[in-house]
């Protein structure tokens, strides 16, 4: 009874956050739309129909067709399952293991801080697109290369990002009071540091992610990520340059997909900073 | 009962024996505490006094074993007669919380504003006692009751900040009795709380104290609280006990200038108005630069060159009050006798 209610309070506070309900409506309409085409699309992705190609927008072809006569609103739709695979897997991998070097960093101090710190410094000095496109040099183009390439560039991130608020954590009373306790670091760094930097993570999750979504469609349009014939929306933005001048809405239709779901993400984890902030949940 | 309540009749609770801690700075290793030694009864309730920096809270966090990392401590401390400076850290995780608890300053801050109170003192509970969940929270719901926090069943599920100063405090009390330890070190305990919550608070824990026959040390820089709260004061300057005596004692006669210093400096009922406090002149020496003999010299109107050569030893001071042997007072200052103890 007591929690709904918090729950109740607390999504009508989230709503009330113009931003953060803007950007949760736009990754929900993403998250509806990668599992709807999960079951279903208006026509099936990979069905090639050249006598109707570069159709315009129509009742039958809602974003009409592409050079081979493909359903263009079917390929977003399909589209949208690369971009959620992606950002998933890529911020999994960040988190999964930056968090838990950041954490090991804070706890220990001294020389492991150090290695872990300066490690993600080499990390971080390489700019992600680069090493991705150095890692698919060397093992081939394919979604499994560019998703591995991203998370391994979101590890430093989270790394740092956590470290540095796990210092800020243990420096508070409430960690000597834990080991005052005979907590071991360990214990401390699970039940205390740990939820208290959460709310950090959970914004930058958000960030990375779409972070994440860009960096798999940059890679496509250079050929690199996603292999025909998966649909994705980099590629399509690759393929539709051909015929930019024929039909440039081509290549309006997946711009406007990844700005949107950047849009949303970055709308969300800005709005997630406020309401996550206590101190600033009152002045919202 | 766990096995390490086990006492050792032949060993004090508490012993301390030249104690020194150095620590990490910009400048190199630095020593903040220069041969603290005392000794602890059981039951024994005992106040360290001195001005911010002078090793106080070091002391207590050397006890702990939470010195912040670097530093290196020498001298032994033995509780129960158990070395606490060659345990690692698994056998002090052990001992803390059980064996030895402490209350900090800043109630505020010492609490963890995610977790629900009752979590929080089920902690020592969990760990040292091996406590289902169920039975942990009906043990916090008791320890509430004990430190006689008000609606203290509502109050379980609370988070930190529906409390109040002198409520947090009660909850940190309520944690470091948690498993019953047989020292309490209590570091500043109220000087974040105002005045009426601070009586109050420092009543509770000596009764609290009273009733589980703990030991307890209490650190503050408000001689007036001591006189009620503890058996015996220490007074700490530049890294050492200059004055230990019964509180009795103490109050009766101060040997050591700085000592007098401190009594002459503290507010009192009935002083003529616009009266001005009396100051110690100069400051806290230079923790880089220790001076080589008396760390109160350069402040010290009785100053000799004598006292500039080298530390001082304790001294005793002849008590006609005297009841017990371990009752003495001790002072660090060979020229006590001519200054003409304040009384």
């Amino acid at each position: 009874m007591k929690a709904e209610q918090t729950f109740t309070q607390h999504a009508q506070r989230a709503f009330k956050h113009r931003s953060f309900a803007a950007g949760a409506v736009i990754v929900l309409l993403l998250v509806i739309s990668a599992a709807v085409s999960l079951f279903w699309t208006p026509y099936p992705v990979a069905d090639i129909d050249i006598p109707n190609k570069l159709a315009a927008a129509s009742a039958q072809h809602w974003f009409g067709t592409d050079s081979l006569g493909r359903d263009i609103a079917s390929l977003l739709l399909v589209g949208s399952q690369n971009s959620l695979l992606v950002g998933f897997i890529a911020v999994g991998i960040g988190v999964g293991l930056g968090v838990p070097l950041g954490l090991w960093a804070s706890a220990q101090r001294g020389w492991v801080e150090e290695v872990v710190m300066r490690a993600a410094d080499f990390t971080f000095a390489f700019p992600a697109l680069l090493s991705a496109i150095l890692l698919t040099a060397i093992y081939g183009p394919g979604l499994v290369v560019s998703i591995t390439a991203i998370g391994i560039f979101n590890i430093p991130v989270f790394a740092r990002i956590t470290r540095a608020a796990a210092n800020a954590v243990w420096s508070r009373d409430f960690t000597l009071a834990a080991k005052a306790a005979g907590k071991s670091k360990w214990a401390i760094t699970w039940e205390h540091v740990l939820p208290n930097v959460a709310s950090v993570l959970i914004v930058q999750a958000t960030v990375q992610f779409a972070i994440a979504i860009l960096a798999e469609a940059a890679l496509s349009y250079l050929g690199l990520g996603t292999q025909p014939p998966n649909p994705s929306w980099g590629r399509m933005l690759n393929e539709a340059q051909s015929q930019m001048f024929q039909a440039p809405m081509l290549a309006v239709y997946p711009g406007i997909a990844i700005a949107l779901a950047v849009l949303g993400l970055n709308l969300m984890g800005d709005g997630l900073r406020d309401l996550l902030d206590p101190r600033l949940a009152r002045t919202r | 009962m766990s096995t390490h309540s086990a006492t050792h009749p032949t060993h004090p609770l508490l012993s301390i024996r030249n104690l020194r801690v150095a620590l990490p700075t910009s400048r190199g290793q630095v020593e903040a505490l220069r041969g603290v030694s005392f000794e602890m009864q059981r039951g024994q309730t005992l106040g360290l006094i001195g001005e911010s920096g002078c090793g106080k809270s070091l002391t207590a966090l050397a006890i702990m074993g939470l010195l912040p990392n670097g530093a290196t401590v020498s001298g032994s401390i033995a509780l129960n007669g158990t070395e606490l400076t060659a345990l690692d850290d698994d056998g002090l995780c052990k001992l803390r919380g059980a064996r030895m608890a402490m209350i900090f300053q800043e109630p505020m801050t010492a609490l963890n504003p995610l977790h629900p109170i009752w979590k929080q003192i089920a902690e020592p509970l969990q760990l040292h006692q091996v406590m289902d969940l169920v039975s942990a929270k009906a043990r916090a719901l008791e320890l509430l009751e004990r430190v006689q926090l008000p609606r203290a069943r509502e109050r379980l599920d609370n988070y930190p900040h529906q409390l109040s100063g002198g409520q947090r405090q009660r909850v940190m009390i309520s944690m470091a009795l948690a498993c019953k330890p047989d020292i309490l070190i209590a570091d500043e305990p109220t000087t974040a709380l105002d005045v009426t919550v601070q009586k109050e608070v420092l009543g509770l824990i000596r009764q609290l104290v009273a009733e589980d026959g703990m030991g307890l040390l209490l650190i503050s820089h408000d001689l007036g609280l001591m006189r009620d709260q503890v058996q015996r004061v220490m007074v700490m300057y530049g890294g050492t006990v200059v004055e230990s005596a019964p509180t009795e004692a103490l109050f009766g006669m101060r040997a050591h200038p700085y000592t007098q210093g401190l009594f002459a400096a503290r507010p009192q009922l009935g002083l003529k108005r616009g009266t001005r406090l009396q100051t110690i002149a100069g400051n806290v020496p230079d923790i880089f630069n220790w001076p080589s003999g008396c760390a109160f010299a350069d402040r010290c109107s009785y100053v000799k060159d004598s006292c500039r050569q080298a530390l001082p030893q304790l001294e005793l001071v002849p008590d006609a009050h005297k009841t017990r042997p371990d009752d003495s007072h001790w002072v660090r200052c060979p020229h006590w006798q001519k200054l003409g103890a304040s009384v």
